[in-house]
């Protein structure tokens, strides 16, 4: 019998719920067979198998969070001997083998305790020698955590590294609170507060909303979790500020119409998404300020000399943002169709942790819903984010008449540690007029 | 005969029979397996307990041979050697008998004998008894340690004596060389020198009590000094000789009389570690260098089915750390999480005054280059030790810089031994100086040097006019 546990899915991500299941007991399963749907913090994925045989355990079910490590099912592998069994026990004397499975935890558990509020899982079968169990240092590196022996031990039984945890009490004592907070932290997959951070605010308690009439509660999703702590730390960490502007895009417009059949046959889409990926792209070539991140640790701004553009995309799961790689080295027909493919794939769950990493700059159009400005959020560790608003057809007073012109509206947050307000409004109009004249990105982009 | 349990544990020591008995407590089947009549180990049967009978009657001669400081003569104490031995085994008696019945009502299988691994689930045992072979489930060797014995010092004579002979009391001979300036030679030497003998020390290393800081020792030896012959520090023993009337025993090193006979030596040059135990080839159990068996933080060796705790699983080889030990094995057993991660372990010397630490050291933070302040209170501002003439005894706190947390204490004294315990709860609870001063103690007792050394630390001990330095943060 093998058993196939998740594995490592991806830097950071230690969980993940069940989504679907995609075997059933008694199928015969292949080398990399997906055998499992995981939602993560991030994005759906298939869990490919490691093992190959007939399934003969399925030991999660949809719903299920699971962690790395947890067994999925077990299959029962090629020649299943008990030759492994004898070599465990390399004794002539042929002592009778310790038959773990059957030595469930014998004893009742411990005296109930304060700590004991985590149910022990049985006792894990000594087949092998257990990974070693490490005491917490007692170096002269840095003292020992600063944590009563009842709290070391609670954080030992629910898997937390007291030595990670973040201490709210006098002189940094950590609490048994301090441990659970920690874990839920984890759980949540929010970052834990790096020591010296203050301490989290405690949620403050809700009304009962019953009180008013019929409710529904739904679980919070991992999606939506990340999002809100992400969005929560950009937030909390950068002074934002966001300015406005219109663009005539007439001239967009007119090229949009004349290529998108073009650009459809390839495969894409030539949205003014798309498009303005590619003004975006040269822009911040002009404006390095704008494809930088603030090292605060080490006293140092990072320029990025790649040019790597995010996308918001809408999905009913949340708001997922796929990266178009090197958008500065791409026409605008590979962009599009690219854009589309992501788009597609968001939509469809599919979309890799890898594709949503290293962008430099986001874009997020909301203009096919409506709307005139709204204020983007900065995509930390990004220091700038372009907010796309309707196309609306505006008078604008041209060559001494009133014309009726399509006119988009644009926001521009950004972190203003990094970026002054006079640069982001150069910024700003160096894109309005690359919209308003494109080609001027052929002429100097 | 084959029996079958969950556990087995291999000795009967204080590690031994914590562990057989709290896995009784958990419901576990459980046998209990020592050489001896009973559990007990070398603790109840030659080595804390006897000693501490010894030493007790010991402060008791002392303090009446001081009374007449106070105006009580008594005349010079009779000592009946035959009396004092008997009263020293009435007390191993009737503690390793009640460790027995204690196993007996948690219907622990005791079975006296030898254990011979026989694999990683099973053992056999000869003893009175018969041979009786046993399957376990998990194994937790308890084995312990035996006094040392270097090359130098072996010599067939009933005039050698290791430590467990020292606690036989054969007599009080006229003149004794303890060699180990450690805590069992000062121990069982102060005992010696209290009934009459005269002492000796001879110590390899510049000072006492290696390991402990200066400070502390100092206080011990300024005592050690008046109730000793002598005390040879940078000295070794070369050679010892039977004469017939004494042993010869040859000196190498900071000592003017090369050559000196003594009615008995006693040797305490520190204990071993008993992993030589047989059949333990028969599994994947792992010895180092030093002869311990190597385990890792849940106590277990590199053969799954199989443990080890105390003197034979590592330093420091002492009682208590075994039995922390013992629960540690059984709730890995038993399938919790958990692990041996003490951050201080006391330790004690029990000569008079007593020495007792934990935790960091300011001779291990010296080493270990860790930055730390400490705050002393001398007894000799303490109402207490006044009160019972022993003004001599130190209290100081190890602590980290700015927390003013506590990372270590050091007491010397008239009952550090009892008093350092605080300093255990302290440091397990991570507390600062600011706690402890703020914890009320009684009055007057030792435990106030406790606060008030804390105190020191702010430089508003109520005894002890010592101003801070620099003013605390905070304004404390």
């Amino acid at each position: 019998m093998i058993e196939f546990k998740i594995p490592e899915l991806g830097e950071n991500i230690t969980a993940g719920d069940v989504t679907r299941v995609l075997v059933s007991v008694g199928d015969t399963i292949a080398l990399d067979q997906p055998v499992v749907e995981l939602e993560t913090d991030k994005a759906t994925v298939e869990v490919p198998s490691s093992v190959a045989g007939v399934v003969r355990d399925i030991r999660v079910k949809k719903g299920d969070k699971v962690n790395v490590g947890a067994v999925v099912l077990t299959v029962d592998g090629a020649p299943a001997t008990d030759a492994p069994r004898a070599q465990a026990t390399p004794q002539t004397a042929a002592p009778e083998p310790a038959a773990p499975e059957t030595t469930a935890p014998s004893a009742p558990a411990l005296p109930p305790g304060p700590t004991r509020i985590v149910p022990m899982p049985g006792r894990p079968v000594p087949e092998t020698a257990p990974p070693p169990v490490a005491p917490s240092r007692l170096d002269g590196e840095r003292p020992p955590a600063a944590a009563s022996p009842a709290v070391r031990r609670l954080a030992r039984e629910i898997g937390v590294d007291i030595n990670a945890v973040h201490g709210t009490g006098p002189a940094g004592r950590i609490s048994q609170e301090d441990v659970k907070e920690h874990a839920r932290r984890i759980l949540t997959g929010a970052s834990a507060v790096p020591a010296g951070a203050p301490a989290a605010r405690a949620a403050r308690p809700l009304p009962d909303f019953q009180k008013w009439g019929e409710i529904e509660r739904q679980p919070w999703s991992n999606i939506r979790r990340t999002t809100a702590e992400h969005l929560t730390h950009a937030w909390t960490t950068i002074p934002h500020v966001t300015q406005f502007d219109k663009a005539d895009v007439s001239a967009m417009e007119k090229l949009r119409k004349e290529y998108k059949d073009q650009v459809a046959a390839a495969g894409g889409n030539l949205t003014i998404t798309a498009m303005l990926v590619r003004v975006v792209a040269t822009a911040v070539r002009k404006f390095p300020q704008f494809n930088a991140s603030l090292d605060g640790e080490r006293g140092e701004i990072v320029y990025k000399k790649y040019v790597n553009v995010g996308v918001a995309v809408d999905t009913d799961r949340g708001l997922l943002v796929p990266v178009i790689r090197n958008a500065d080295g791409k026409n605008l027909m590979e962009i599009a169709v690219e854009l589309h493919r992501a788009a597609e794939r968001a939509r469809d769950r599919k979309l890799s942790l890898e594709e949503m990493s290293g962008g430099g700059i986001t874009i997020s159009n909301l203009g096919g819903i409506g709307g005139t400005y709204f204020t983007p959020i900065v995509n930390w560790p990004e220091v700038a984010i372009l907010g796309v608003s309707r196309t609306a057809m505006e008078p604008v007073f041209r060559d001494g008449q009133w014309e009726p012109r399509p006119m988009l509206p644009l926001a521009l947050s950004y972190d203003h540690r990094v970026i002054d307000g006079a640069d982001a409004m150069r910024f700003m109009r160096w894109v309005v007029d690359a919209i308003e004249q494109p080609f001027l990105l052929s002429l100097v982009g | 005969m084959a029996e079958s349990f969950q556990v087995a544990v291999l000795g009967a020591g204080p590690g031994g029979y914590a562990a057989a008995f709290y896995a009784a407590d958990l419901g576990m089947r459980v046998a209990l397996i020592d050489e001896e009549k009973n559990p007990g180990g070398v603790c109840l049967y030659r080595g804390c307990i006897p000693s501490k009978a010894l030493l007790h009657v010991a402060k008791v001669v002392d303090e009446a041979r001081h009374a007449s400081d106070w105006g009580v003569t008594f005349g010079e104490p009779a000592v009946d050697v035959d009396k004092l031995r008997a009263f020293k085994q009435g007390v191993v008696d009737k503690l390793t008998g009640g460790v027995g019945s204690v196993a007996k009502l948690r219907k622990v299988t005791f079975l006296q004998g030898r254990g011979t691994l026989t694999g990683p689930t099973s053992l056999k045992v000869s003893g009175p008894g018969g041979e009786t072979e046993v399957r376990f489930e998990h194994l937790i060797l308890a084995t312990g340690s035996h006094p040392t014995r270097v090359p130098s010092l072996l010599l067939e004579s009933p005039r050698m004596m290791d430590s467990t002979s020292g606690l036989e009391l054969p007599d009080v001979p006229k003149s004794l060389l303890v060699v180990g300036g450690g805590y069992i030679g000062l121990e069982l030497g102060s005992v010696y020198a209290t009934l009459g003998s005269r002492v000796s020390v001879v110590e390899m290393t510049p000072g006492l009590l290696p390991g402990a800081d200066r400070d502390l020792v100092g206080v011990l030896e300024k005592r050690l000094k008046k109730l000793f012959a002598a005390i040879m520090l940078n000295t070794k023993v070369v050679k010892v000789a039977d004469e017939g009337s004494g042993i010869r025993v040859t000196f190498e090193g900071d000592v003017t009389e090369k050559e000196q006979v003594f009615d008995r030596v006693l040797v305490a040059v520190g204990r071993r570690p008993n992993s030589e135990i047989p059949g333990l080839e028969a599994t994947r159990v792992k010895v180092d260098a030093k002869g311990f068996i190597e385990t890792d933080g849940q106590r277990r060796t590199a053969e799954p089915t199989i443990f080890a705790i105390g003197d034979v699983a590592g330093e420091p080889m002492l009682a208590h750390k075994a039995s922390h030990e013992a629960r540690v094995a059984v709730e890995a057993i038993a399938g919790h999480k958990a692990v041996f991660e003490p951050q201080a372990i006391p330790a004690v010397v029990f000569t008079d005054p007593e020495i007792a630490w934990c935790g960091l050291t300011e001779a291990q933070a010296q080493a270990e280059k860790v930055e730390i302040e400490v705050a002393k209170f001398p007894w000799g501002a303490s109402g207490r030790a006044i009160t019972v003439d022993r003004p001599e005894g130190l209290t100081k706190l190890v602590l980290e810089p700015g927390t003013g947390r506590i990372l270590g204490v050091g007491i010397a004294g008239s009952g550090a031994g009892e008093l350092i315990s605080e300093g255990v709860l302290a440091i397990e609870m991570a507390a600062t100086a600011e706690d402890l001063k703020l914890v009320i103690h009684p009055h007057p007792t030792l435990s106030e040097t406790l606060m008030e050394s804390a105190e020191v630390f702010f430089g508003q001990s109520t005894h002890v006019y010592k101003p801070r330095r620099k003013p605390v943060a905070g304004g404390r």
